[in-house]
């Protein structure tokens, strides 16, 4: 049950309250020792001075008989041993034991030595030195013993028998013994008590603590165990559950925030692991496919050069000559890729690339009655870009909307348009991860805003709860509200999977005052909200450092069959066809990749049966 | 001396030699063909050669080691080297290991003429040097480049600036190699030039475009529209007056391994 550190904090812990509570035994046995002993003490003087009392007027009176019988009487009770009154010169004159009477005490008897020790007798002493503990035997009971001096007084000296010189300052002593059995019985039942204690607070304890230190410490960290295990055997999506707050807690979240950063960059490894692949294929593929276009562009080239009479066949051979020259530019374009080789950028006038590729495919469009529009913007301006790359992605995208129409449609459109944008962040970035500190998404494709999923977040305030899904486009607000309308401003904002409280401390939102939450983009930083419903308040630091940019946007628009949401995530995924053997599934990822070297972007818009459109964004200033 | 054939093509793909020899035939040339660098050397202990055109990847010797071996054994016919694998890299370490031009594949008659022509020119220019000087060939026939430049190949030059910037043009003996320049086409500034792939034409009074290999990658900061004005510019002084561009180098250190200076011409 126990693994080595619940059972070293265990036995640990048991010794600290072994310690402990023997320290604790020790002086709280004591101090009741003593406690009960000056009780004992008090009540034997109590007795001894009410023995003194009842007597002196016998003695008074010299009532011998009467003194004797008192002290007979009286020493008689079970809780007193003894009574006997000794005169000055040591002899036993009066006693509870009659057998006793007559003889004389020994001055250095255990009863006398505290007044006695001294040359001269001392005539005053504390109760507390008048008191002895003693045991008859060794093995008997122990007993208390109380001396108590009786002194001269002038009734005494002045009484009719005038027994005592009124010189004398003690007459005699009276001494008292009580048992002390019942009291060292009680004081060592108290100590057996004290040690069934000490081990029952030992033992439960450590039990106590070796229960707690398994279920705080040992349990957590198995389970970290053996998430390490799982994740040394390759599991990256193993996930440990998150359910607590302390540091094994944050350990685990850290564990798994650590194999989630891995299992993305396995990913993107794996992802550059097929580029790689890719490009030493393209280079193989490069080598063997110039030498069969050697000979194509050399004898085409040629033949355009011998037949300059011809002016029917020149323009053929001019065709067959351009586009094996595309295919050299492909083919190279390839092997710079394979290479990483700096791309041909230059400043380019996109408008330009669009009309060379739009003539490249204008016979293949026109085979399957596809009408090419431009839509092409003026004053669209030019961007640094590698001009035969740029003309690729478009002859690409043309050939691939052609295909997209088909043959059987009986033609189609696509169109393609350039403008110019200025884009604030504002209103055109979706935010398309969020999640909570503990990492759980927030994203909802149930609620979807302007056909984008929504930012689902638990609200709370004065006894309504529900969830509110924010809308996914930094700036614009269409949230829907799942809490009552008279919640103007949530009190608590929470993950709905965790209850993980999204709301930031210490600060309020600069336009209402109202609290505010925050949830993670991964890798693009923090979007806060604020809490109140009215307040239209949110900000995107890191996107807003950006600032405004400028960007030439170019559409490609078909009116093909459209592509199936299940395929739009992975159609730049390198090969992926849905073409089967008519394609290689490379193209739309070298797209992909040229836009990506442009610090473009591209974005597919499509739905089944009302055709795909292609976006592509391309910073003005790079 | 008189070679006894016009041209050695050496390829192990039937259908780039027979190109070849179509293409060079027709322009009146003699062709002889070598699957093999074994068999193109088998051939030159026959046979001179005015230049030779060897691919590099060959089965079993491949073009630099062939290359390597025409050195060695001095033989000094000029030789063009060809690639299916079209890269910068190999066009660089073609024109550092001797040869004097690079042509990738696929190429268009056009483009394998003027290399040829090209060639051709560069080793009568070459015979011409020796016979006339015997002791010190090379001396008369054309101006070698100042000893602080760096040359690409036999055909372009970069000198290094202060400011950390270089200056790159075509050598003297390039611009013998061709008819007379009558036009000079430059790219704009700002673009990048990448090492060993064309970065300027120059058109000859024959109608030939000849492409120019830059010595250097980086971005064109300066062009010398002087020289695209008055290409005449070229043939009085390639080395200053005709200078083609001021680039700005995004791995000096690394290209110049892959040049050689100019100061080892002169000894």
């Amino acid at each position: 049950m126990f693994q080595k550190l619940g059972l070293k904090l265990t036995v640990a812990v048991g010794v600290i309250v072994l310690v402990t509570i023997s320290i604790f035994a020790y002086f709280n046995s004591r101090s009741d020792n003593q406690s009960l002993l000056a009780e004992v003490e008090r009540h034997a003087n109590q007795l001894s001075e009410a023995v003194k009392s009842s007597t002196e007027f016998d003695m008074l009176l010299n009532q011998r008989e009467r003194v004797r019988e008192t002290i007979m009487r009286m020493g008689t009770q079970s809780s007193i041993n003894r009574i006997r009154i000794m005169n000055k010169a040591g002899a036993i004159i009066y006693s509870s034991d009659t057998l006793e009477i007559g003889k004389m005490v020994d001055k250095n008897a255990e009863a006398c030595t505290m007044c006695h020790s001294a040359g001269q007798p001392l005539q005053r002493v504390d109760v507390k030195d008048r008191t002895r503990v003693f045991r008859v035997h060794p093995d008997s009971a122990r007993t208390l013993g109380i001396i108590n001096p009786i002194y001269n007084t002038r009734s005494c000296s002045e009484a009719a028998c005038h027994a005592h010189p009124s010189s004398q300052v003690v007459l005699g002593v009276l001494d008292v013994t009580l048992p002390l059995a019942e009291v060292d019985k009680d004081i060592r039942r108290g100590q057996v008590e004290v040690v069934i204690f000490a081990i029952g607070a030992i033992v439960a304890l450590s039990l106590i603590i070796g229960l707690l230190v398994s279920r705080w410490v040992t349990r957590p960290v198995r389970a970290l165990v053996a998430a390490t295990r799982h994740v040394a055997g390759g599991d990256l999506n193993y996930v440990i559950p998150e359910t607590r707050n302390d540091e094994l807690g944050m350990l685990a979240r850290s564990f798994n925030n650590m194999t989630h950063k891995l299992g993305e960059a396995r990913l993107q490894l794996f992802q550059s692991d097929k580029l790689a692949s890719l490009g030493r294929l393209a280079a193989g593929v490069a080598h063997e496919i110039n030498n069969p276009l050697t000979g194509v562009l050399t004898y085409s080239s040629f033949l355009l050069k011998r037949t300059k009479d011809q002016p029917e066949m020149q323009e053929d051979l001019k065709v067959i000559v351009r586009e094996t020259i595309r295919c050299r530019e492909i083919v190279k374009s390839l092997l710079d890729f394979a290479r990483q080789s700096v791309p041909k950028k230059s400043q380019a006038d996109v408008n330009d690339i669009i009309s060379r590729a739009a003539a490249v495919v204008e016979n293949q469009l026109a085979i399957n009655h596809v009408k090419l529009v431009k839509d092409l913007g003026e004053s669209v301006p030019t961007i640094t870009v590698d001009a035969n790359q740029m003309q690729q992605v478009f002859i690409n995208l043309f050939v691939n909307a052609s295909d997209a129409i088909g043959p059987d449609a009986g033609g189609g459109t696509i169109t393609v348009t350039t403008a110019r944008l200025t884009l604030s962040p504002l209103g055109i970035t979706q935010i398309k991860q969020a999640q909570c500190p503990k990492r759980h998404s927030l994203m909802n494709g149930e609620v979807r805003i302007d056909g984008k999923p929504s930012i689902r977040i638990k609200a709370r305030a004065s006894g309504s709860e529900g969830f509110i899904y924010r809308d996914p486009m930094y700036g614009k607000t269409r949230h829907q509200f799942g809490i009552a309308p008279e919640v103007t401003t949530a009190a608590q904002v929470t993950c709905p999977d965790c209850s993980a409280s999204l709301l930031v401390e210490g600060v309020t939102c600069p336009d209402c005052g109202s609290a505010i939450f925050a949830f993670e983009v991964p890798t693009k930083g923090m979007v806060e909200g604020c809490t109140s419903r009215e307040c239209t308040w949110q900000r995107w630091a890191e996107l807003d450092r950006l600032g405004d940019r400028e960007f030439v946007e170019m559409r490609i628009r078909d009116t093909g069959c459209g592509i199936s949401s299940d395929e739009i995530s992975r159609i730049f995924e390198p090969f992926y066809s849905t073409k089967g053997q008519k394609g290689t599934g490379l193209g739309l990822a070298v797209i992909w990749g040229i836009i990506d070297n442009h610090n473009g972007t591209i974005t597919v818009e499509s739905a089944v049966g009302a055709g795909t459109t292609f976006v592509i964004r391309i910073p003005v200033e790079p | 001396m008189k070679a006894d054939r016009d041209i050695l093509v050496v390829d192990d793909e039937d259908v780039i030699t027979h190109a070849v020899v179509r293409v060079c035939e027709a322009e009146g040339l003699s062709v002889d063909v070598a699957a093999s660098a074994t068999d193109a050397t088998v051939r030159l202990a026959q046979r001179t050669y005015r230049l030779i055109i060897c691919d590099v990847m060959m089965a079993d010797v491949d073009g630099f080691e062939f290359l390597a071996d025409l050195v060695q054994r001095q033989i000094r016919t000029p030789v063009i080297m060809s690639t299916g694998m079209s890269t910068m890299e190999n066009a660089v370490k073609s024109l550092y290991s001797g040869a004097i031009d690079f042509i990738p594949k696929p190429f268009t008659a056009d483009e394998l003429l003027t290399a040829v022509r090209r060639g051709l020119m560069y080793a009568k220019l070459q015979d011409a040097a020796s016979s006339a000087s015997g002791a010190r060939p090379d001396s008369m026939a054309w101006v070698p480049c100042p000893a602080k430049y760096y040359r690409l190949g036999y055909a372009s030059w970069l000198a290094e600036e202060r400011a950390g910037t270089v200056v790159i043009g075509v050598s003297d003996l390039f611009v013998k190699t061709i008819d007379a320049p009558t036009g000079v086409s430059l790219v704009a500034v700002g673009e990048e030039l990448v090492q060993g792939s064309p970065c300027a034409t120059i058109t000859a009074r024959d109608g030939l475009d000849h492409g120019v290999l830059s010595p250097v990658s980086g971005r064109v900061v300066e062009a010398n529209g002087a020289v695209a004005a008055a290409p005449a510019a070229l043939e009085r002084d390639p080395y200053f007056e005709g200078w083609l561009y001021r680039v700005l180098p995004s791995e000096l250190q690394y290209d110049l391994k892959h040049l050689t200076s100019c100061s080892s011409d002169r000894m």
